[in-house]
């Protein structure tokens, strides 16, 4: 097969994929909200509701369009594109399992093995401000504006302090492509615990950046009743909630791959020696592993979001700036004092 | 101080612990996490109901005596005691061939009770000195049209293929009480209208 095709392949596959989790993401989170109110959930479509977010989607597409008569009407309609594109692009280079070999053809289970992958993800996810500042914006609407005033804000506020735990990382692994950190895991140890402050700030500012509670100010219901997309309606209203959700699942997937090992798992090679495993075998179940990781985390947003309170605006602002941006500098001149003193510059 | 419940407020720094909010927020989740393997409080409403109490006042039913003929006699006595004025009705006399069908010589042609006006208060089955209304556990369902809930005979009177049971009504309590009841009940009335008479 030609390369190029291989790599559509992936790119579709990729494409379906992240809808798909996403889908089953706004379902998942609600049946974790249920069980951890003693609830059920919805299990009403479908054997044990399974088929309720198509349920939700026709909904979603059913209800009426509304645009409002003095916004900007392009703008309008850009606004959830652009939010739900960045969303989909940054899971381009993340590398979803280890490489599978057909005849001589080696197919490498990520659409871009860029050398400057993290780089990508971050330009990439400040692009993501624009989908809600521009959604806000153009609404004509105070409630959205605010919304997306605090969106953009704790946004820019908290990528400075995920840049620099990023950086970190970057000077331990020494490296900005993802597969590359994923590999190097493989050999020593997962950088959770080369770097585990560093993977705290991380979570933290990527609750903030995907607008998760506990930071969901941007569209905090009591204060502003659907922040920036409190003028949107039908699928446009869906673009965003789902681009949230495709967030929540590349910063998941991005987090497996930079603090635990992406699709690594312990022991790997011995038991593939031990099974009599070849190397597409492995791959496959090293593919599941990564999954399994992602899904975790997502549970794991979830699990925060339906525990923590809502963060006020000034404690988010000072976390992010008081907090997190000096922990992050502190990180970074203990990983180079220790560099050092290792004799690693 | 009257509950011997309130705390006093001390406000105070908090502790470098306090301020890490970290384990605040790891005791939080185990919280929420042991919840899910918690009983659910939930009912799944159309395959499980709830357990009704035994005295719980729901639809009515117009009772019939063991051959089959109603027990109502139109004395109008539930219509009086109806608080919510949710019950009419039209007597008629029991012509001659129709004693299988009605217990008394007087019935009701007509009986009505409009569910949206009453109040499920369960006066109309203390005031019936026949035995002949019951508030049973079943819920009214609901409808699209109001006129639908005025319930006729139709919907009232059981049938002998269908008989409601309203023993859970019966309690020995109640029997005991309905032994003299024409008596007490009609002393009762009869000392409400003389307030009412008194007072003007």
């Amino acid at each position: 097969m030609e390369p190029l095709l291989i790599k559509v392949i992936i790119v579709i596959a990729l494409f379906v994929v992240t809808l798909l989790v996403a889908l089953y993401a706004t379902f998942a989170e609600r049946k974790v909200s249920a069980v951890m109110q003693d609830r059920v959930g919805p299990n009403r479509a479908g054997p044990f509701g399974l088929l309720q977010p198509l349920a939700d989607g026709v909904k979603m597409i059913m209800k009426e369009e509304l645009i409002p008569a003095l916004s900007n009407k392009w703008l309008f309609i850009i606004g959830p594109c652009i939010a739900l594109l960045t969303s989909l692009m940054t899971g381009a280079v993340v590398p979803w399992g280890g490489p599978i070999k057909i005849g001589d053809q080696v197919i490498t289970l990520q659409v871009a093995d860029l050398n400057i992958g993290i780089l990508y993800i971050f330009g990439v996810v400040s692009m993501g401000v624009y989908g809600i500042m521009i959604g806000g914006w153009a609404s004509n609407n105070k409630f959205s504006l605010i919304g997306a005033i605090r969106a953009s804000s704790q946004m820019i506020s908290y990528e400075i302090a995920m840049g620099l735990a990023i950086i970190a990382l970057v000077m331990t692994t020494g490296t900005l492509s993802l597969n590359e950190i994923v590999l190097q895991q493989d050999e020593g140890w997962a950088n959770i615990v080369i770097q585990p402050l560093g993977f705290l700030i991380f979570i933290i500012c990527a609750f903030a950046e995907t607008n998760r509670a506990p930071f969901d100010l941007p569209e905090c219901e009591t204060e502003l009743v659907g922040g920036y997309h409190t003028e949107y309606s039908s699928m446009k209203l869906g673009f965003y909630l789902f681009a949230e959700y495709i967030n929540m699942f590349i910063s998941s997937a991005v987090i497996v791959c930079f603090y635990f090992g992406g699709y690594n798992f312990p022991f790997q090679h011995e038991l593939a020696e031990l099974l009599g495993l070849s190397s597409n075998a492995l791959s496959i179940i090293q593919t599941v592993f990564m999954f399994g990781k992602v899904f975790f985390f997502i549970f794991f947003f979830m699990w925060v979001r339906w525990t923590i309170p809502r963060f006020r605006y000034d404690q988010l602002m000072t976390l992010g700036w008081k907090v997190l941006l000096p922990l992050a500098l502190a990180n970074i001149f203990v990983t180079g004092l220790v560099m050092w003193g290792m004799g690693k510059i | 101080m009257l509950t011997n419940k309130s705390k006093q407020v001390v406000k105070r720094e908090m502790t470098l612990m306090e301020k890490a909010y970290l384990p605040a927020i790891f005791s939080g989740m185990f919280i929420t996490f042991k919840h899910i393997f918690m009983k659910k409080a939930t009912v799944r409403y159309p395959e499980q109901t709830r357990p009704f109490a035994p005295v719980y006042r729901g639809q009515h039913v117009l009772k019939i005596d063991e051959a089959g003929a109603e027990r109502c006699t139109a004395c109008g006595l539930c219509a009086v005691a109806c608080p919510a004025e949710a019950i009419t009705m039209v007597a008629a006399e029991r012509q001659k061939g129709e004693e299988h069908l009605y217990r008394e010589e007087k019935y009701a042609s007509i009986y009505e009770i409009n569910m949206l006006r009453c109040i499920f208060c369960g006066l109309c089955e203390e005031a019936c000195p026949k035995e002949a209304i019951f508030l049973t556990d079943r819920i009214v369902p609901s409808s699209f049209e109001r006129d639908e809930f005025v319930y006729g005979k139709d919907k009232l009177v059981e049938t002998i293929a269908n008989p409601v049971d309203v023993t859970k009504r019966q309690t020995p309590e109640v029997l005991e009480f309905k032994k003299d009841k024409k008596q007490k009940h009609n002393l009762t009335f009869l000392d409400k209208v003389t307030k009412t008479f008194s007072r003007h």
